[in-house]
C-alpha cells in the first residue's frame, strides 16, 4: 500500500486524512484539538495516535500538509478606484487564500496608516494604476507605508513604471518588497495569478515559521499552502477534471463559520440572458469570497443586520423577541449549542441567512435598462443562476443534518437581479476532504479528482 | 515620447456596437493608446477607466439619439474625480433627428465638451484634432 497523510491545520481542529494512492480510497481520518498557543506538533501527535488506532502503524510515503491556524493568513490591499484595482487586488488576496482585514482604495492618509499599524497585516498587497497608466497614488501609498511603525512585507502588483520607484521607497524601510506583475496590466484585464504565487511563497517562507507551524520539518514534507487555497484547489479539480477525466462543470461551495461566511464559485459566470452586456472587471473563474461580518457566531448580528430580524424570524418562524434573545444568549456565550426545537430553528434561520448574504454578495447582478426598443440587460459580474452544484462546508454545520434545507432557504432569494443558483443539486461534506483533497491535488491529481468525484460528481458526471 | 491613452465607449444605454469598433482600430493605427469600454458605458466608468489608466481624453460614442441626457455631468464629474481639464469628446448620432449642428454643438460645448462631432465625421477628422489638442506631433 501506498500511503499519503494529509493535514489540516485548522484554526480549532487538525484534522488528519489518509489516503491509500493505490486503492485510490481514504481510508482513515480523525482529528484533534489544535495547539498553537504551545506547539501544533502536539495536537497533531494526539490525531495521529487516534488514526493509528483506526489503521494501526503503516508507514507514510509523504506528509503534506496545509493550515489556517493562528488566524489564517491576514492581509490588507490596497487599489487605486474601488470598482477596478482595488477589487482586483482584494480578489488575488481571496483568491490566494487570505484574509482580506480591509481594502483600501485612491490616496492613503494618515489615519490610514495608523490604522494598518494597528491590523498589523501578515503581507500588504500595494495595487494600483494599469501599466503606462496612474503613478501619482501608488507612489504616494508606498511613501506613505514606509511610514508604518510595523513590519510586514509589501507584495507590489501595481503599475509596471513604478514597481522600482515604490521598492526605492520601501525596501530602506521595515518592508520587504516583492515586485511582480500588475493584477490589472491592461483595464478590466484581471492578472491575479502573479500576485498569488508571490503570496503564497511568502506564506510558506516567513509566515508559517514565524507561527511556530514548520518545527519539525522532518514529520511533514512542507506547509504547502492556507487551507482556503487547498480548497480552492480542490474545488477547481473537481470542476475542470484532469487530463484522463472531465470535470463536472461550475460549482459553488460555502464555508460558514463562527465569524466568517466563505463563497466560492468555479464558473465563468458567463451570461444565459440573452443580449445581456457584461460590465466592469471579469471575475476569475476560481472565484473566493470572505464576509468577514456574516457567521453564526460572532458574527451572528451581521447575519441580521444583513437580511433583517423580520426574514431571520420569518424562517425561524418565532417571533421577532425570541431571535434577540438568542442572539443575547449568543453574545454570552459564543459555543453555545442549539438544545430545543426553537433553538435549532434559530440557528437554522441564521445558517441560511448567512449563507444567501454571502451567496448574494458573491453573485452578478442582472439590471434591466429600458430603451426606446425595450430593455437591454446589463450583467455585473458572474451569471452563476445556472450552476448545478453547491458543496456545502463549514464547523456551523457540524451539528445540523438540515444542510439541504438551509441551502434551499438560502436560495429563495427575493431580489430578482442577483445571478444567484436557482437550483443546484446541494451537497454537504460531511467528511471535511476538501482541504485534504487539494493537497493531494499537487502530488496525484488524477487520485484526487476519483475520490472527488466519487463524493460530489455523482448525478452530474457523465 | 510616451503614446497618449484615450478611453472610448458608446455612452448609456446604446448598444450600437459597430462604429466603436471601427473607432478603436483607427485611434490605435494613429498612435493612440486606446481603452475601449464597448457599449452600454456609464458615465462613472469613462471616469474610473480614465484614472487607473491615466487617460489623456475620453472619447464618447452616441449614436441612439439619447447622447443629450446621458452626457450631462459628466464634465463635473471628472472635475470631482480629480481629472482636471482632461479632454472630452463626443460624436455619433448624438441627438434625435437632424438638428441644426451649431446649436447642437453649442449645448454640448455648455455641457463642458472641448469638441463635438456630427453625424459622418471620418475618423481622420477627429485624429487630427486629438492630435492638435493633445500636442502630439
Ligand atoms: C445596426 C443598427 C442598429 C442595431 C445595432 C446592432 C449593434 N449591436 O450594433 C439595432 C437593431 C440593435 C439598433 C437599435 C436601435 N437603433 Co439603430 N441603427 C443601426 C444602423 C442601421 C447602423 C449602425 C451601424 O452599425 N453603423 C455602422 C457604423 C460603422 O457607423 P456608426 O455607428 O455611425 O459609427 C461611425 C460614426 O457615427 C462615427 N462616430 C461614432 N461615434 C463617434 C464619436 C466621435 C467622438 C466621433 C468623432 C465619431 C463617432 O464614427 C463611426 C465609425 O465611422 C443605424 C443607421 C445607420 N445607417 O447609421 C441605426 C441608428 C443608429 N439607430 C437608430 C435608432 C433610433 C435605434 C433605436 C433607438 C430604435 C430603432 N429604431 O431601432 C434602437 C436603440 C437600441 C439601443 N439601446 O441602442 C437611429 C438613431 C437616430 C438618431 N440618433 O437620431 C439610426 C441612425 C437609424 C435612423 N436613421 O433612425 N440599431
Amino acid at each position: 500500500m501506498q500511503a499519503v497523510l494529509l493535514i489540516d491545520f485548522g484554526s480549532t481542529y487538525t484534522k488528519l486524512t489518509a489516503v491509500d494512492l493505490d486503492a485510490k480510497k481514504i481510508f482513515a481520518t480523525a482529528q484533534d484539538f489544535t495547539t498553537v498557543d504551545t506547539d501544533v506538533m502536539e495536537g497533531f501527535e494526539r490525531a495521529l495516535l487516534k488514526l493509528k488506532e483506526k489503521t494501526g502503524d503503516i508507514p507514510f510515503e509523504k506528509r503534506l500538509a496545509c493550515s489556517s491556524a493562528a488566524g489564517g493568513l491576514r492581509m490588507v490591499a490596497c487599489g487605486l478606484v474601488p470598482a477596478l484595482t482595488a477589487k482586483a487586488a482584494k480578489l488575488a488576496a481571496f483568491g490566494a487564500g487570505a484574509k482580506v482585514i480591509k481594502t483600501y482604495s485612491y490616496k492613503l492618509t494618515r489615519s490610514d496608516i495608523q490604522e494598518i499599524d494597528q491590523i498589523a497585516p501578515e503581507i500588504l498587497l500595494l495595487t494600483g494604476g494599469t501599466d503606462g497608466g496612474n503613478q501619482e497614488v501608488i507612489e504616494h501609498n508606498a511613501s506613505m507605508l514606509a511610514k508604518t511603525e510595523t513590519f510586514f512585507p509589501v507584495v507590489y502588483a501595481g503599475n509596471h513604471a513604478s514597481g522600482d520607484i515604490c521598492r526605492d521607497i520601501l525596501e530602506s524601510e521595515k518592508h520587504p518588497f516583492y515586485l511582480c506583475e500588475n493584477v490589472m496590466p491592461r483595464l478590466n484585464k484581471l492578472n491575479i495569478q502573479p500576485a498569488q504565487g508571490v503570496i503564497r511563497k511568502i506564506f510558506l517562507d516567513r509566515i508559517i515559521s514565524a507561527k511556530g507551524l514548520s518545527k519539525q520539518k522532518a514529520l511533514i514534507d512542507g506547509i504547502l499552502m492556507p487551507t482556503p487555497a487547498a480548497v480552492l484547489a480542490a474545488l477547481t479539480l473537481l470542476s475542470k477534471g484532469t487530463s484522463k477525466h472531465r470535470g463536472i462543470g461550475e460549482l459553488m461551495a460555502c464555508d460558514l463559520g463562527g465569524a466568517t461566511t466563505v463563497i466560492y464559485s468555479i464558473a465563468r459566470g458567463a451570461p444565459t440572458k440573452e443580449l445581456a452586456v457584461v460590465h466592469g472587471l471579469p471575475e476569475p473563474f476560481s472565484k473566493r469570497t470572505v464576509e468577514g461580518d456574516i457567521g453564526m457566531r460572532y458574527s451572528a448580528h451581521g447575519v441580521v443586520e444583513a437580511v433583517g430580524i423580520e426574514e431571520i424570524a420569518r424562517i425561524a418562524n418565532v417571533h421577532e423577541d425570541v431571535v434577540y434573545d438568542w442572539l443575547n444568549r449568543i453574545d454570552q456565550d459564543k459555543s453555545i449549542l442549539p438544545a430545543t426545537e426553537e433553538e435549532k430553528a434559530l440557528d437554522f434561520a441564521l445558517a441560511a441567512g448567512a449563507l444567501r448574504t454571502g451567496i448574494i454578495r458573491h453573485s452578478g447582478t442582472l439590471e434591466m435598462v429600458y430603451t426606446p426598443v425595450g430593455a437591454v440587460y446589463q450583467q455585473q459580474g458572474k451569471d452563476l443562476s445556472e450552476v448545478k452544484l453547491l458543496i456545502m462546508t463549514g464547523g456551523a454545520l457540524n451539528h445540523t443534518d438540515q444542510f439541504e434545507a438551509i441551502g434551499r432557504e438560502a436560495l429563495a432569494i427575493q431580489d430578482t437581479t442577483v445571478l444567484a443558483p436557482t437550483n443546484p443539486r446541494i451537497i454537504c461534506d460531511t467528511q471535511y476532504v476538501l482541504s485534504a483533497l487539494g493537497l493531494l491535488s499537487t502530488i496525484d491529481p488524477e487520485t484526487a479528482f476519483e475520490l472527488l468525484n466519487n463524493i460530489f460528481g455523482k448525478e452530474d458526471s457523465l | 515620447m510616451d503614446k497618449k491613452t484615450l478611453v472610448i465607449g458608446v455612452i448609456g444605454a446604446d448598444v450600437h456596437a459597430v462604429g466603436i469598433q471601427i473607432l478603436n482600430f483607427a485611434f490605435q493605427e494613429a498612435g493612440f493608446n486606446v481603452v475601449n469600454l464597448g457599449v452600454m458605458v456609464t458615465q462613472e466608468e469613462y471616469i474610473e477607466a480614465a484614472i487607473e489608466a491615466k487617460a489623456d481624453a475620453i472619447v464618447v460614442s452616441s449614436l441612439y439619439g439619447h447622447g443629450e441626457l446621458d452626457c450631462q455631468g459628466l464634465r463635473e464629474k471628472c472635475d470631482e474625480a480629480g481629472l482636471k481639464d482632461i479632454l472630452l469628446y463626443v460624436g455619433g448620432n448624438i441627438v434625435v433627428g437632424k438638428q441644426d449642428l451649431t446649436e447642437v454643438e453649442k449645448r454640448f460645448r455648455a455641457m463642458g465638451f472641448d469638441r463635438v462631432f456630427g453625424p459622418g465625421t471620418p475618423p481622420e477628422t477627429t485624429i487630427e484634432y486629438l492630435k492638435k489638442d493633445l500636442g502630439v506631433a
